[in-house]
């Protein structure tokens, strides 16, 4: 296979919009961990930008279909290192999520899983031969994502386990899903539901109870969204100088999950709008490229990038807002924390491998 | 052919960006609902949040007496308490904060223990009125203990051994009940108002009102820079009443070890002068919370001491009720010729009623109004209840201001009971036997009345006839609005002729005089004048019938009430006896109190006599032993004096000359 790959067919546009979103984020970051203990974080978020930028680049070198060829070996990678945070991870908060690396530093598998698990999506849809999924298909597609993600649950980590369902959910949409399957999907869903109320711990039960009724606790797990909304409502159009719900630590984790929360507060209607806007350029931006993609594998990967991405502002912005319970996703790009900043350049920079390559053949 | 080339479904594509799209719109709609339709909302959640408004405590208002002595004030008392909201482990701090505090580690344990079930915002209670080390302790330790915090509050200080604790009242938090009154609708619950005494008649000048102070709160409630508003407290203000310490102090001691009452009051203006209450309770129990068992057993005292029986105690009034009778019967024209032979009893509308002085195993023989009077004849008094009649008897009791409250700023007087035909019948629906009159006549029967009313009745009469509504706050002290609307007039006169005042005062002169039936409580040099009286609880055919144990449970209440001097006096005592049995011993109390009145009068140098000047001639004790009391029986006069006769105004007693 003849290419030529140049990094003038990097799309320089995507780039800076993202690069923008984290600016805002790393603005916000300081803004809000400025006199409390985590002051400084937004300089180790620039760090992890920079990484993250050196990684995309390293990524858009490889050629995606000689990492698609191996993917069988990456999948398994992922699942010996799910298996190893089970067995000797770190205990923090009642759960089991990270793997201390020698040198002190933390890792937490269950990111780079994910990026693993789109290449691997992407591979098995790609390889299918026919316009509509059949039931096998549908099934095999079904526990490649079902593995990971079920080791994940037994951490537990509920959110970032269902952050995998989108990625499975775009591959069988784009891979021929017919209505029937959709609604097996559908109605397996909503048997699982209170099977999986009595599988949820106490934490997560109050989340989901206080999502609905945010004031029955107000002191207690309702406390969380209840000063979201507040700190969102009391921003108004064009934000509040005061921001005394993010400074006075009103709202819990403002550098993190809530960061939108503290942006929307201090910026408004205005700013929080133009940050949903370039989000949405950004995805437009990749789903355009989906579809320029040189083969059926690389818009499959791309779409896999989109489907995530889509997933955690949706589910992040919307707990912010009071539509989702609180699960504890960080928002991509802007959330202060390495793990989710290194996965969403890796992921880029698979994206813009995929565009790099679109001119070939 | 389908090849590994080929693109998935546009359709599909296209469909993900809308998808996109939709889920962007709702987002942004989501933000639209809360930063622009419900913003202020919010916003205004966001200050709750973070505005905080710290109440100022406003001290109430000393009480003081008539010259401004301080009876009962406030002091600031510090609580420690622990908060539970903080992360930190309670108990592993527990051995220090005991021993700051000087309290035993086990107990605040103990506490932490038993607060776990309860909700983590409330505070435990450590430790009430702090001394000022702890409190620095406290303020030492905010950063090694910041669970530890203390709440300041002003609480009463009310006299010792219940002191004056009827007329005070007490204070505490504002029930809910209260809350539902329209006075008290304004107020917070756990405000500390009055419940009871001046206390709760003055609470609304009494009670400051709390300022308050807006400070920014971060989420641990910790203040965050200077306060945002401050609204001062504004202290409430203080209530001067007309009771004179050192009449009280008299009084207490006066009844000190008996059971009963004593009201003292000025009948030219009806200031309380002293109002005592036995047994009394220890008004400080109650100055925050009172314990359940200490309320029980105040509740529960067959001796009743949370009773102010000064105003709250209606018992037959027994013989002083004779003064009544002797004013009825002298205006009316009857008693003025009255004339008894006393055998120890006699016989009315077919029953034989006795009079008291056959259980000295004597009999009274002619008796006359005066005599009548001073050696208590009952037989008398039947004779002339007789000829009044029921009718006139309580036409004159009534206007004396029995069966009816006197209108005294105190709360929950009791009217006492005059009985009548309108009386019986509207009560009872039954008709009035003119049996009944007979024991009218000697103050028992339905009649009741409290000392308070007596003072006021007896005073009057000695007055020529002036009532006066008695009160314990000194009127020129007091804001406009809330001196206490009462349907009693302030000042009303009931005529009674000269002759008739005269006789009636000295007879009662004669009372504390040899010959009288409490003469020994005559008081030497003080024109001392009153009525004793002796009152059954239950009927003497009850006793009877009860037996030994029955005279002992049931003796009679002793009563007195005394002027000074005789006509026009300065000040009336009413004493009450409960068994007291006698009235002399009634009258020995009252006697007490009328001494020190006037030990403390002739004490007190007088400045205002100076010629050219209107000068209050008052307080002239003279002897009084005569009971024509011809030489000199005068009481209070606005005389201007010349020059010639000011050597002869400051030689009497209790004057001296103006410098």
């Amino acid at each position: 296979m003849s290419r030529y790959v140049s990094f003038r067919d990097f799309d320089w546009l995507l780039v800076a919009f993202v690069l923008a979103i984290c600016a805002l984020g790393v603005v916000e970051i300081r803004s809000a961990t400025m006199h409390t203990k985590f002051a400084g974080a937004h300089i180790k978020q620039l760090y992890w930008i920079a990484g993250g930028l050196v990684g995309m680049f390293l990524v858009s070198l490889l050629n995606y279909q000689m990492l698609l060829e191996r993917v069988h070996w990456m999948y398994i990678a992922a699942v010996a290192s799910l298996m190893c945070v089970l067995i000797f991870g770190q205990k923090y908060l009642g759960a089991r999520r990270w793997v201390k690396l020698p040198g002190g530093n933390h890792f937490q598998p269950s990111e780079w899983v994910k990026l693993i698990l789109i290449l691997a999506a992407a591979k098995y849809f790609a390889d299918l031969q026919q316009r509509e999924l059949s039931w096998s298909d549908f099934i095999k597609a079904g526990a490649i994502v079902a593995v990971p993600m079920l080791m994940v649950l037994a951490q537990p980590d509920l959110g970032t386990a269902l952050t995998y369902l989108p990625i499975a959910a775009i591959g069988l949409f784009l891979g021929g899903l017919r209505l029937k399957q959709a609604l097996v999907v559908i109605v397996l869903a909503g048997m699982a539901m209170p099977l999986a109320w009595h599988k949820l711990k106490p934490y997560q039960k109050e989340r989901l109870v206080s999502f609905m009724e945010p004031d029955a606790d107000a002191r207690g797990s309702g406390y969380q969204v209840k000063q979201s909304l507040i700190a969102v409502g009391s921003g108004g159009i064009f934000g509040s100088s005061a921001g005394s719900q993010t400074h006075l630590a009103f709202l819990p984790v403002p550098q993190t999950d809530f960061i939108f929360a503290a942006f929307s507060e201090e910026h408004g209607f205005v700013g929080a709008v133009g940050v949903l806007l370039l989000y949405f350029i950004v995805l437009m931006r990749l789903t355009q490229n989906a579809q320029t993609a040189p083969d059926r594998a690389g818009t499959f990967l791309v779409m896999g990038v989109v489907a995530v991405l889509t997933f955690h502002i949706l589910v992040n912005v919307g707990m912010v807002l009071g539509f989702m319970p609180v699960t504890g996703i960080p928002l991509p790009l802007m959330s202060y924390g390495g793990s989710s900043v290194l996965f969403m350049f890796l992921a880029l920079g698979m994206v813009m491998n995929v565009r790099m390559r679109r001119f070939v053949n | 052919m389908f090849g590994r080339d080929e693109k998935p479904s546009q359709i599909r594509l296209t469909a993900v960006q809308y998808i996109i799209l939709a889920i962007f719109l709702c987002l942004a709609y989501g933000l639209w609902r809360l930063q622009v339709s419900e913003s202020g909302m919010y916003a205004s959640l966001a200050e709750q949040n973070r505005i905080r408004n710290v109440p100022i405590l406003a001290p109430r208002g000393k009480i003081l007496d008539r010259t401004g002595r301080t009876i009962v004030d406030n002091y600031r008392s510090v609580t420690a308490l622990l908060l539970r909201d903080s992360s930190r482990d309670l108990r592993t701090d527990a051995d220090q904060i005991a021993l700051g505090l000087h309290i035993d580690a086990k107990e605040v344990r103990e506490k932490i223990r038993r607060f776990a079930a309860l909700p983590q915002y409330q505070p435990i209670y450590l430790k009430e009125d702090i001394t000022p080390d702890e409190e620095a302790f406290i303020a030492a330790h905010r950063t090694e203990l910041p669970e530890l915090d203390t709440i300041m509050a002003y609480r009463r200080l009310y006299p010792r051994k219940g002191f004056l604790a009827h007329l005070i009242g007490y204070v505490g938090e504002v029930s809910e009940d209260m809350l539902n009154q329209p006075q008290f609708e304004l107020f917070n619950p756990g405000d500390v108002v009055g419940k009871s005494g001046v206390e709760l008649e003055y609470n609304q000048v009494l009670m400051g009102k709390n300022g308050s102070r807006q400070v920014l709160v971060n989420s641990h409630g910790q203040e965050v820079g200077k306060p945002l508003d401050e609204k001062p407290a504004v202290p409430g203000r203080p209530l001067k009443l007309t009771i004179d310490v050192d009449l009280q102090i008299a009084a207490e001691q006066a009844l000190e070890g008996r059971n009963g009452a004593i009201v003292a009051m000025d009948p030219r203006n009806g200031e309380i002068l002293a109002m005592v209450s036995r047994p009394t309770f220890n008004a400080s129990d109650f100055a925050v919370r009172i314990s359940r068992s200490e309320w029980q057993r105040l509740v529960n005292d067959e001796d009743h001491p949370l009773l102010n029986k000064a105003i709250q105690a209606q018992l037959a009034p027994g013989s002083v009720f004779k003064i009544i009778m002797a004013t009825a019967g002298l205006e009316e024209g009857i008693a003025q010729n009255l004339h008894v032979t006393c055998n120890g009893g006699a016989q009315f509308y077919g029953r034989y009623f006795k009079c008291w002085v056959v259980a000295e195993h004597r009999v009274h023989g002619e008796v006359n109004i005066a005599k009548a009077i001073y050696q208590s004849c009952d037989v008398f008094f039947y004779t002339l209840a007789e000829k009044l009649g029921i009718g006139r008897i309580a036409k004159y009791a009534t206007a004396l201001g029995l069966g009816q409250k006197t209108g005294i700023d105190l709360p929950q007087e009791v009217a006492g009971v005059m009985p009548s035909e309108e009386w019986k019948l509207r009560n009872y629906r039954q008709k009035w036997f003119a049996g009944e009159t007979i024991s009218v006549g000697i103050g028992q029967g339905a009649v009741a009345a409290t000392p308070i009313q007596l003072a006021r009745a007896i005073g009057a009469i000695a007055s020529g006839g002036r009532m006066v509504r008695p009160h314990v706050a000194d009127p020129s002290g007091l804001p406009e609005n809330v001196i206490p609307a009462s349907s009693v007039p302030d000042r009303v006169t009931i005529p009674i002729d000269p002759g008739n005042w005269a006789a009636i005062t000295d007879a009662m002169a004669g009372v504390v005089n040899p010959g009288g039936t409490a003469a020994l409580s005559h008081l030497e040099g003080i024109d001392f004048a009153g009525k004793t009286g002796s009152a059954q609880t239950v009927s003497n055919a009850l006793k009877a019938r009860m037996g030994a144990s029955g005279k002992a449970k049931f003796k009679d209440n002793g009563w007195f009430a005394g002027v000074e001097p005789r006509r026009n006096p300065e000040i009336v005592v009413c004493v009450l006896l409960e068994e007291g049995e006698h009235g002399y011993l009634a009258a020995r109390t009252a006697a007490r109190v009328i001494k020190a009145y006037v030990d403390k009068q002739r004490q007190q140098p007088t400045t205002v006599a100076r010629a050219g000047k209107a000068v209050e001639v008052g307080a002239v004790w003279t002897k009084s032993d005569s009971l024509a009391g011809d030489d000199f029986a005068a009481g209070h006069f606005l005389v201007g004096l010349s020059a010639r006769h000011l050597p002869l105004a400051m030689a009497a007693p209790g004057l001296e000359a103006a410098h």
